[in-house]
Order: structure tokens, then C-alpha cells, then sequence
């Protein structure tokens, strides 16, 4: 399956995509605990550049290149925002950030994929991953 | 009791107010504004409120669920409430150890033992 469109600033047209995404992800081989992790990868993703990066302005759109073949997903979402640096954000987990209510979205990518790539000034996250054990 | 198209079921057992939450996706921001107010709103003028979440339908949840979840247990500390966790599916649990939430929340395998803990 490959996709390149985009939508505008809305969770609700967020989820469509998601689903259209997990419905060929579903059937190329994936584990049940990774699609969990893809899925809510997913999530994060859109959600992060939605909220953060568009701010629900919808005159922005979020764009989305996905190419999923047998056993191997590569999706790359981008928003219209201002950009930031994700190295910057400070760590969810360290204790004096444990109990902020934010900033988990970048941790849940980067734990569930097997390769982040933020690129245009933060705007761009491309997600790989690789089943562990292709059923195909 | 059901509370805003049965998102949660709430009963209060020994004292202890049990939220059985309804939703198998705890994912939609609008979704999970409202299961927060509605928790927000059960211990919002309890003294020391003891409550129990109990997770057993959830599948999915994403990280702004987490920070819905944070903020209730912060409300509930401040009154020296208590807040326990319970039924939480593995793939979920594992959220909460990347994230090491589960170092400030009290996670229990069933709603007996969650109800031990007051």
C-alpha cells in the first residue's frame, strides 16, 4: 500500500486515516503487540502534529506519505506549524517531569518504532518498523 | 450509575468509589475530556476521596489519557485522598513502565486486591 495525501487539522479525519493505515498494516505481517504499538504511535503522531504543530488552525494541513509493504511500514506524517526541536523536549520521564500531564507523545513513537526521523525543523516524523516476525 | 452515555459505570463498595471504564479506545481528545471531567467531578468535593479505575475493558489509550489520569491523581492527593489502578491489559501496562508512570500511580491485577489497598 502506498499513500501520500493529506487532511485537514482534525482528529476526527486524523482517525480516518489511521484506520485506512491499520487496515493494510493489519494484514502485512505484524504481531499483535506491534500493531498496539503502531497504532498508538500513530496516535501520538497525528495527535502531536494536530495540537502542537497546527494548532488546529485549519487553514493547515497535515500531510501523510505511507508505503507498507509485507512485513514493513514506513510513515511519515508532517505539519504546517512552526517547527520545534525534539531534542529539545524535555524528558517525560525523568522525576521532576514524571507528573506533567504532557510531553509523552515523542517518548510512546520512539519506544513502539524502530527508527524516528524528525526532519524540516521538527514539522516532519518519519516512523519505521519492521515486523519482528513476518507472518507473509 | 452510569455517567455521560455510559463512558464509565461508577458503584461505591466499602466505602470506595469503583469506576469501571466503559470505552474499549481511550484515544479521542473530546472522549477523554470528558471521562476526565466526570472522574474530576466524583471527587471534586469528597474529602479524601478513595477511588478505584478499573481498566479491564480498555485496549487503547493514548498519552493524553495518561495526562487526564495524572491530573486526577494529583486532585485526589491534594484532598489526601487515594487513587488505585486496577485490570490494566498488558499492552497498557507496558505504557505505563516506558512512560514510568507506573512509579507514581498504585497498579493493582484485580479490583479485590485494588480494594485492599484502602
Amino acid at each position: 500500500m502506498e499513500l501520500d495525501t493529506a487532511i485537514a487539522s482534525s482528529l476526527s479525519q486524523s482517525r480516518v486515516v489511521i484506520e485506512q493505515l491499520m487496515d493494510a498494516i493489519g494484514v502485512s505481517g505484524f504481531g499483535e503487540g506491534e500493531l498496539f504499538g503502531i497504532k498508538l504511535s500513530l496516535e501520538e503522531a497525528f495527535a502531536n502534529a494536530i495540537k502542537h504543530g497546527n494548532r488546529f488552525d485549519p487553514e493547515k494541513q497535515v500531510h501523510i506519505q505511507a508505503r507498507i509493504t509485507p512485513g514493513h511500514l514506513e510513515i511519515t506524517v508532517r505539519d504546517e506549524g512552526d517547527g520545534y526541536c525534539p531534542d529539545c523536549v524535555a524528558d517525560p520521564t525523568a522525576p521532576c517531569n514524571l507528573e506533567h500531564p504532557g510531553g509523552r507523545g515523542l517518548l510512546l513513537i520512539r519506544a513502539y518504532m524502530d527508527e524516528v526521523i524528525h526532519s524540516d525543523e521538527g514539522r516532519s516524523v518519519r516512523m519505521i518498523k519492521t515486523a519482528a516476525t513476518s507472518t507473509q | 450509575m452510569e455517567l455521560d452515555n455510559a463512558k464509565m459505570q461508577v458503584a461505591v463498595e466499602q466505602g470506595v468509589t469503583m469506576v469501571t471504564l466503559s470505552d474499549q479506545k481511550i484515544l479521542d481528545e473530546i472522549n477523554i475530556a470528558r471521562i476526565g471531567e466526570n472522574l474530576y467531578a466524583l471527587v471534586r468535593d469528597a474529602a479524601a476521596p478513595m477511588m478505584v479505575v478499573d481498566f479491564a475493558t480498555v485496549a487503547n489509550m493514548s498519552s493524553s489519557a495518561l495526562g487526564m489520569l495524572i491530573t486526577l491523581h494529583k486532585r485526589i492527593r491534594e484532598t489526601s485522598g487515594k487513587l488505585v489502578l486496577c485490570n490494566i491489559q498488558p499492552a497498557i501496562l507496558e505504557v505505563f513502565r516506558i512512560t514510568r508512570l507506573d512509579e507514581i500511580f498504585m497498579i493493582c491485577a484485580s479490583r479485590s486486591e485494588a480494594l485492599e489497598q484502602f
